[in-house]
């Protein structure tokens, strides 16, 4: 049978409330007896506190409490945050202290934390708390941290380097003997923050007659959080529920259990009040995640024909103050190089290193942009050094579609295999050729040639492991109502995941999926969750969410077989019935759940088991991969270093799409995102590791006038590791993007033997780069 | 100055078209005011210093910054906000449904300053071509959508509206 | 962030506003808010006594003086980017008022605020420099004539005492038949310019260039003429070679520099801006009479 709910773009279910200006976020939440807490956090990146007076402070007007770590130990378990992903090797101390204790390690650490009766009077009294610090040299940069003599930029560490290791396979010396052409680079990767518009938040709310408390937090991760806190605070799940209201994107910076959750939560807990703290952009800032700076020293080697034989080189990663969730984003950018091309030979030395900058974690793509940029710069420079064009080399190197499912010898995170799972990587090349017309291009770049501005053209090509597991849960239940609802430990934060949930509900159960309830973020309706993080919700969930429908459908079928006397293979449900095909005898889903309820003292109708609900937790036997190709044109102006985008062309492979628009969505989002980071989003820091942006007037994020249309092509190629055949998009998007850009910025200006090897590429540093081109040109 | 000592100035406005009248301290912002004040949270705030435009809602018609006006200066001004935009049957507006239409929201965080923003252009300029949507949109930010479907979401709204003018 | 506390003061007359300002310590006027606004929010400004002067009626508006153009100083920017008289007068307003930020902030952005804010990238500082307007303070002792030329004492700050108000601009409109133009380099629609070049010229019967006038934004601590280059261009038939070599006067100008930009980049682009303000001006001329 055609599916007829999956696959279609239905209309959001999250849509309604928020064009109303009904949606609830965070800050739109206020409990009776609301006060409000303003954070004191440190002034420099790195200094030794002597005192923290408080006095002042505590007697402005409407202060309720003025709070330092010593004053909340009493209902913490532990002074800093666990460290979220562990991994072998790992040294003690890097995750965050939840208040300042003696050591204060970046710009904007949390030092001390005001409750009062409104925002601006926590404020006031946080510009009058006295705190006295003996300023340290702080860590500015990572290659300053590795060097002899360097300060440290954590007095309780033995060294500046969270982690080193190696990652490769194959025999890359020898390779490199028998190499036509080598290229080398030297790339400066810059990523910068996550800034979802709705800053992070939390709300912790006791409640006296249930003696529970219960967090509520802009989030991308209800039960991890839940987990951390009632570790944190010596509680049970029993005593405390954390609950996400409307979540106003993420993109990385809230897929984490932050000081702030933890000190509000804890000083709620000892004031016995509700406590509101809301980040606001400036805090963001200075105290939300990052992903910033890796320095990428590589030299690649290729034969005669352009084919791949190796990449070696080391990799220097900056890992800000604390890591509060290991090194797996330096792992990660160091497993993405090879992408979705053979590349037989490579090993790279990664340093993840500690710098007095703030903590950083992955931000959307995860690690993976960066690897994805090195593959498509070696590749540019080896077609150059070949004398190849760019476009054939990526063709010569493309795992080809008869080799799939393709095993790299790299693992993942979790120890398990790099497997690609399915795709035909060359058609969808090709495609993205045709989608952006390529045999037109020429005649475009004269025409803008004749009116003086010079027009380029780039390819490139990522693929991101996506559906992390170990799993996700998901109850689906009809209540006595009649009421179809979905429970789930996955987190929304504005992907329209209740949406496809309820597509893939719908599928089952043949209900509307308008009429369906999806709840996420709860942590009293379902036991367990992981949330969103690793482009995972629609693999993870959505195939907890079918097993666990068909399941119920089953339960369903049985009753309505047994009711009608008829065969369960004679039923069918459509419309919110069970109806024998062809027949008008039916009985509607509450009915049916009524049988299931059964009555007291009664026994249930054989054959049929309690309830019609079903949990399941889907567990992946490993990543989904999704090729991505990005082709863009744009032109540059060669006089002040402008880059103006034109035309931009996406296939992506997302496997079985639940909901095309959506998907769609989520990759021109990606795109702009992958954008601002190739060419505007630049987060600065002064000699003494001050951040020098600090407003959204300095952190330049794209805005519309910037960004061109994109046009993106689905290509399906199911994923054969999962019930619904489905692959992430959450972060596809933001691959290749500055790969492409990068080349097309050269192929415009028609450079030789020069290559960008820094992002962004601000005007500036373009403008230089063609006047040094001239040079080298006239020489 | 103390905070004790700051005084509490009566704002009477209009609200989408309900009248209202609240006691705040001077330095409240409009925006801070609509929503912890008078309860209509659907406003939201991004920044705080002017440049995401999530804040915006219309004062006698034209789009302002919530964030960079005071309360106590909308005084006797009529103020729009996205709670305002509904019909009053409860159906959503054009310009609502065009977004949802249109998919042009994801998060929806940004959504209510870049409707707001979208009443005043498209009453300006009913046939807006695609780049002057997207200069109108300068000072939106959304991190979500990419722009393009709140792009082909207004478009869509302009010509219905055109229709409808018909 | 949340603004500090301040007492606000709403007067409802200039009088008013100028015996408060008189009276007052650590006061503000907040005019548009715009640009006070955020630094209130954000801490970076303040101030005990805030004095909004939005109710004072008579300092908006503007008036045709026939020779002369007063704009009072509360004129909202959105105002003046569609007022008749000044688009018929003096178009180069509309051209550069829509680069300044976006419709909501120019909504409420007033030109007075613009003005005394004195962002050195700021459009309507550089237009007041381009015309060699005359801006007019007031205070409880009476009214002060200021060139603009003498507007700027340092960086972002206007050469007012703290009891002056600022309460109009004035300045000749050029002939009709002049050309004009306002460019910007900025990274996004929108934003504050790396550089800006504004140009005014007219050219003679004789087809020469008669008077010219041309000034740079975001360069300097304020906006700047280029008089050496408006100089060059006198007597010059219009075209590449009259407007390449003026624009090549900016090579020697002392640019300031930040933390992203050199002062190299931005004389450089100051030198470009220069030029294609020029050939935009000649280009429209052009295209307007084919
Ligand atoms: C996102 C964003 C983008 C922007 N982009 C630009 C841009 O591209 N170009 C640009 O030029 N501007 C830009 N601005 C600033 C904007 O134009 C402001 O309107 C302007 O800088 C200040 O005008 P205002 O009326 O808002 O003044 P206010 O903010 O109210 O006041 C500014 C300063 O001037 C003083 N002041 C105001 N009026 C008077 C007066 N009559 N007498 C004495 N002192 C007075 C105030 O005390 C204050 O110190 C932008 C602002 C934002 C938020
Ligand atoms: S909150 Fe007002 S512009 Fe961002
Ligand atoms: S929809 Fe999330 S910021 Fe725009």
């Amino acid at each position: 049978m055609d599916p007829r709910y999956i696959g279609q773009s239905v209309r959001r279910q999250e849509d309604d409330s928020l064009l109303r200006g009904m949606g609830k976020f965070v800050d739109d939440l206020a409990p009776h007896g609301l006060t409000h807490a303003a954070f004191l956090r440190s002034p420099v990146a790195h200094g030794r506190i002597r005192t923290i007076d408080t006095t002042f402070a505590s007697e402005v007007p409407g202060v309720i409490a003025v709070l330092t770590l010593a004053d909340l130990r009493p209902v913490l378990t532990s002074d800093r945050l666990p460290v979220q992903f562990k991994s072998d090797g790992l040294p003690p101390n890097i995750g965050p202290y939840i208040l300042a204790k003696e050591e204060v390690v970046y710009v904007g650490e949390t030092v001390a934390l005001v409750i009062a009766e409104s925002r601006a009077i926590a404020e006031d009294a946080v510009a009058l708390i006295d705190l006295d610090i003996e300023e340290l040299d702080p860590v500015t940069g990572c290659h300053q941290a590795v060097q002899p003599g360097a300060p440290k930029a954590a007095l309780d560490r033995d060294s500046n380097i969270f982690a080193q290791f190696e990652m490769g396979y194959g025999e890359v010396d020898q390779s490199f003997a028998t190499a036509a052409h080598t290229v080398s680079l030297s790339l400066v990767q810059h990523r910068g923050g996550a800034h979802p518009i709705e800053g992070r938040g939390v709300l912790a709310h006791p409640d006296s007659l249930s003696g529970q408390m219960t967090v509520w937090s802009s989030t991308q991760q209800a039960h991890e959080a839940r987990g951390f806190l009632i570790e944190l605070l010596g509680l049970d799940e029993t005593l405390l529920r954390v609950r996400t209201p409307e979540v106003g994107g993420g993109f990385g910076a809230k897929y984490l259990l932050y000081p702030e959750e933890v000190s509000v939560t804890a000083a709620s807990l000892l004031l016995g009040r509700p406590i509101k703290w809301i980040e606001d952009r400036r805090e963001h800032f200075l105290a939300a995640i990052q992903e910033r700076d890796q320095f990428w020293d590589v030299e690649a080697a290729c034969d005669a024909s352009g084919k791949l034989i190796g990449i070696r080189g080391t990799m220097i990663h900056d890992g800000g103050a604390y890591v509060p969730q290991g090194v797996n984003l330096a792992y990660n950018a160091a497993t993405a190089v090879p992408g979705p091309y053979d590349l037989p030979n490579y090993k790279l030395s990664v340093q993840a290193v500690a710098t007095n900058k703030v903590p950083t974690i992955p931000v959307r793509g995860a690690g993976y942009p960066e690897g994805t940029f090195v593959m498509e710069r070696v590749l540019d420079g080896l077609a150059d050094a070949a004398g190849l064009d760019r476009i054939e080399i990526r063709r010569r190197n493309l795992i080809p579609a008869s080799a799939m499912p393709f095993s790299t010898p790299l693992k993942s995170r979790s120890g398990s295999g790099i497997t690609y799972d399915s795709g035909d990587f060359h058609a969808m090349y090709e495609q993205a050729l045709k989608e952006i017309d390529l045999g037109g291009f020429a005649d475009r770049k004269a025409q803008a040639a004749k009116a003086g501005r010079l027009r380029g053209i780039g390819v490139a090509c990522g693929i991101k492991g996506t559906g992390r597991g170990p799993y996700e849960s998901a109850t689906v239940r009809i209540g006595k109502s009649g009421k179809v609802t979905v429970f789930t430990g996955a987190m929304p934060m504005g992907q329209g995941l209740k949406t496809a949930l309820s597509q893939i509900t719908a599928e089952s159960l043949g209900v509307d999926p308008g009429d369906i309830t999806v709840v996420c973020g709860d942590t009293n309706t379902i036991s367990l969750g992981l949330g969103g993080f690793a482009s995972r919700q629609t693999v993870v969930a959505g195939s907890s969410v079918t097993v666990a429908a068909k399941a119920v459908r089953e339960q369903a079928l049985t009753i309505a077989a047994g009711l009608f006397e008829a065969d369960v293979g004679d039923i069918e449900l459509v419309d919110g019935m069970a109806r024998v095909k062809g027949t008008e005898i039916q009985a509607s889903l509450k009915e049916l759940a009524k049988i299931a309820g059964g009555s007291p003292g009664y026994s249930l109708p054989t054959g049929v088991t309690p309830g019609l609900e079903a949990t399941e937790y889907f567990m992946p036997s490993g990543l989904t991969y999704g090729m991505g190709v990005h082709a863009v044109e744009l032109e540059v102006d060669a006089e002040t270093g402008a880059v103006t985008l034109q035309r931009y062309v996406v296939v992506n492979d997302c496997g079985r799409a639940i909901n095309p628009k959506i998907v769609v969505g989520q990759i021109h989002g990606g795109v702009v995102h992958a954008i601002g980071n190739a060419l505007f989003e630049f987060m600065g820091y002064d000699e003494q590791a001050q951040p020098t942006t600090t407003t959204l007037a300095d952190y330049l994020m794209p805005t519309a006038p910037e960004i061109p249309r994109i046009d993106v092509h689905l290509a399906e190629y199911p994923s054969p590791l999962n019930p619904l055949g489905v692959k992430g998009v959450g972060e596809a998007g933001c691959l290749p993007t500055a790969g492409a850009i990068v080349s097309a910025i050269e192929n415009a200006l028609g450079s030789k033997n020069q290559l960008i090897q820094r992002i962004p590429v601000m005007p500036q540093d373009l403008f230089q780069f063609i006047q040094q081109g001239k040079q080298t040109d006239a020489a | 100055m103390t905070n004790s000592a700051e005084t509490l100035h009566t704002v009477t406005l209009t609200v989408n078209d309900v009248p209202h009248e609240a006691r705040c301290v001077a330095r409240q912002n409009l925006a801070d005011f609509l929503r912890h004040d008078l309860q209509l949270t659907g406003t939201h705030v991004g920044c705080e210093h002017g440049v995401c435009g999530a804040c915006t809602v219309l004062v006698d018609g034209l789009a302002v910054r919530g964030c960079l006006m005071l309360a106590v200066q909308a005084k006797g001004r009529s103020i729009t906000t996205i709670e305002g935009l509904t019909q009053p049957d409860q159906q959503l507006g054009i310009l609502q449904e065009a977004f949802a239409q249109h998919h042009a929201l994801q998060c929806g965080f940004c959504t209510p300053g870049i409707l707001m923003t979208l009443v005043e252009v498209l009453q300006d300029d009913p046939d807006p071509s695609e780049m002057a949507l997207r200069e109108a949109l300068s000072g939106n930010l959304c991190r979500c959508t990419g722009y393009q479907n709140i792009i082909d979401a207004a478009l869509a709204a302009a010509a219905a509206l055109r229709k409808n003018q018909k | 962030m949340k603004a500090s506390p301040f007492a606000y003061f709403a007067p409802g007359s200039l009088q008013e506003a100028l015996d408060l300002l008189g009276s007052l310590d650590n006061a503000k006027i907040l005019a548009g808010g715009q640009s006070l606004m955020a630094m209130l929010n954000l801490r970076y400004a303040m101030p005990d006594q805030l004095i909004d002067i939005n109710g004072i009626s008579d300092l908006a508006g503007i008036s045709d003086l026939g020779a002369r153009l007063s704009i009072g100083a509360m004129t909202r920017q959105r105002v003046l980017e569609r007022d008749t008289i000044l688009l018929q007068k003096a178009p180069i307003f509309r051209e550069a008022l829509l680069q300044v930020g976006h419709i909501q902030t120019r909504n409420r952005g007033t030109i007075g605020g613009s003005l005394c804010h004195l962002d050195p990238a700021a459009e309507l500082p550089a237009l007041a420099m381009l015309y060699d307007a005359t801006l007019i303070a007031r205070s409880a002792n009476g009214e002060r004539a200021l060139p603009m030329a003498e507007f700027p004492a340092f960086y972002m700050t206007p050469a007012l005492e703290p009891d002056e108000v600022l309460t109009r601009i004035e300045f000749d409109p050029w002939p009709q038949d002049s050309h004009f133009a306002f460019v910007e380099f900025s990274r996004r629609h929108g934003d504050f310019a790396i550089v800006a070049a504004g140009c005014l010229f007219t050219v003679a019967s004789s087809g020469t260039i008669e008077r010219a006038a041309i000034v740079l934004g975001g360069v300097g601590a304020a906006p700047m003429r280029l008089t050496e280059a408006e100089n060059s261009l006198i007597g010059q038939v219009p075209g590449k070679e009259a407007f390449d070599s003026a624009a090549r006067a900016a090579q020697s100008i002392e640019a300031m520099e930040d933390s992203v930009y050199s002062a190299q980049y931005r004389c450089h682009l100051s030198e470009v801006m220069t030029r294609r303000a020029l050939i935009k001006a000649w280009d429209r001329q052009q295209e307007r009479a084919a």
